[in-house]
């Protein structure tokens, strides 16, 4: 079937790459000047180019040709603040010190925007009690567990999993 | 990456007919396949894109389960009807990988994942009769730690790294299959193959040969099912060992029992070993370490993987021991 001709990036249609080796993650840092995200272990490891698709979908944009995303929607860092108006996670990881260096911080985000859409859907994860149960209940051990795909070098999770109860849950 | 054509089939008969040309590969959510395409060890010629495939999850009239190929992961494990009658298949996905590769991988892509054996990814500097047949296994003399203690053969001790399988190798799991012969299905257990002499095949699929769907028989006491996983470190890990398991236990005596083990052989292994030991046995803790000796009992350690063989017995029997409320 053709394919679609174009990428929508942070709410712009894009033109696809040439050539189909180009990941998604390489499409936006190297051909759309979009650093934001990060290069990690470039072999699906770490996290740290975690974007998001149609919307709430976190997914690993190294392990993604970007062929493979034609005619779909994708969100990166550089897509979530609203002009001068920070994302409210982006603002709770400034206020928690959820990072140091900084450099997992995107993926960080990214991630935990699409892991807040999962626990809505009531998606299970492995610490779930009850795996039948249509909510989860939110917890510091969810949080740990399902933002296990984002490591932090630095070891600032307590301030990651600080920001992202203050944003996404119930203070434990 | 080596050089490729991409193309993206709307469905079966489609990717059938783009997967028959020479050198070409399936690509599901690409978490596995881009990784070694990456490193060179995939080199195909055209790459037909199958998530356009069906990703329906169809409940039959007998109580089966039908779950389109290019269902995601995280698609199954949220499905109700998998939370609900195969608790253990939706422990096992949320086991496996990150919430990210989980949304991005399919089920068919998910069976044919290819072994993380350290010596298969590292084509600069070891052999591995895997990637290059004839070449040489230098797992077996060498840090193998994560290996097979099951099924394995002199030219091969890789594992099968799927949390998934292991489910659905204790649920029955037939594959259907699209091919240029035409269509078939497979028990899951026939699809992987033991390494034997040639461990560059890790199952028995032709050339060209697509997976369409998996389909779930009914098994009512797969309700009360679980997952067990043990690894180094607690998310985010390959299994060292894990347990599939489902129990139907009636006034102290078991009726029927379901076993699979992962990370211990080339396949998602099922213990029809212990299987047959435990049923019609009392459901008691020296009928389940009895019977999980005896799945054990061919085991053959390397190096530094003897560990794994007292570790799978013991996490069988604590899982047994769980559903059968022996223990918390």
């Amino acid at each position: 079937m053709p394919l679609p001709v174009s990428i929508t990036i942070n709410g712009a249609a894009t033109p696809l790459p040439d050539d189909p080796r180009v990941s998604l993650l390489d499409l936006l840092r190297e051909h759309l000047q979009l650093p934001g995200t990060k290069q990690g272990c470039n072999q699906g490891a770490c996290g740290a180019c975690t974007v998001l698709v149609d919307g709430e979908q976190r997914i690993l944009s190294c392990l993604a040709l970007a062929v493979q995303y034609a005619g779909r929607s994708v969100t990166s860092i550089e897509g979530l603040a609203d002009g001068e108006g920070l994302h409210p996670l982006q603002q709770a990881f400034i206020e928690h010190d959820g990072f140091q260096c900084g450099y997992c911080t995107p993926g960080q985000i990214c991630s935990a925007i699409g892991m807040a859409a999962e626990l809505r859907r009531g998606v299970p994860s492995y610490v779930t009690d009850d795996i039948a149960a249509a909510a989860v209940e939110f917890s510091h051990d969810e949080v740990r567990e399902r933002m296990s795909g984002n490591l932090c070098r630095c070891g600032a999770y307590n301030g990651i999993v600080a920001a992202i109860t203050d944003t996404v849950g119930e203070a434990p | 990456m080596t050089p490729f054509t991409f193309a993206r089939a709307a469905d079966a008969p489609e990717a059938v007919r783009l997967g028959a040309a020479p050198g070409a590969r399936y690509l599901g959510g690409g978490t596995n396949l881009v990784d070694l395409m990456r490193e060179t060890i995939e080199q195909p010629a055209i790459v037909v894109d199958v998530t356009g495939l069906s990703s329906a999850i169809e409940e039959g009239p007998d109580g089966s389960l039908l779950i389109g190929a290019a269902a995601r992961n995280t698609a199954v494990a949220e499905h109700p009807a998998v939370r609900s009658r195969y608790p253990l298949l939706a422990r096992a996905i949320v086991a496996g990988a990150s919430a990210q590769i989980r949304n991005m991988a399919t089920v068919g892509g998910n069976i044919l994942q290819r072994t993380r054996c350290t010596y298969f990814y590292d084509d600069d500097g070891a052999r591995c009769n895997k990637r290059s047949p004839g070449q040489g296994c230098d797992a077996i003399d060498g840090f193998n730690r994560i290996h097979a203690v099951l099924g394995a053969s002199d030219a091969c001790v890789a594992t099968h790294p799927s949390d998934m399988c292991v489910a659905l190798a204790a649920l029955d799991a037939r594959v259907h299959l699209d091919g240029p012969q035409g269509r078939r299905s497979v028990a899951l257990t026939d699809l992987h193959r033991l390494p034997e002499d040639h461990p560059e095949l890790d199952t028995i699929l032709a050339p060209g040969e697509l997976i369409t769907a998996i389909e779930l028989p009914a098994l009512p006491f797969a309700m009360h099912s679980a997952y067990r996983k043990v690894r180094d470190r607690a998310s985010y890990a390959f299994a060292l060992v894990s347990v599939a398991a489902a129990i139907d236990v009636s006034d102290g005596t078991v009726r029927d029992v379901r076993l699979a083990l992962g990370g211990v052989a080339h396949k998602p292994w099922r213990a029809r070993i212990a299987e047959d030991a435990l049923k019609g046995k009392p459901a008691t803790v020296d009928s389940f370490r009895a019977a999980a000796a005896a799945e054990l009992a061919a085991a053959k350690p390397l190096r530094d993987n003897a560990f794994k063989i007292a570790l799978a017995q013991r996490t069988l029997v604590a899982v047994l021991e769980s559903l059968t409320g022996r223990q918390p």
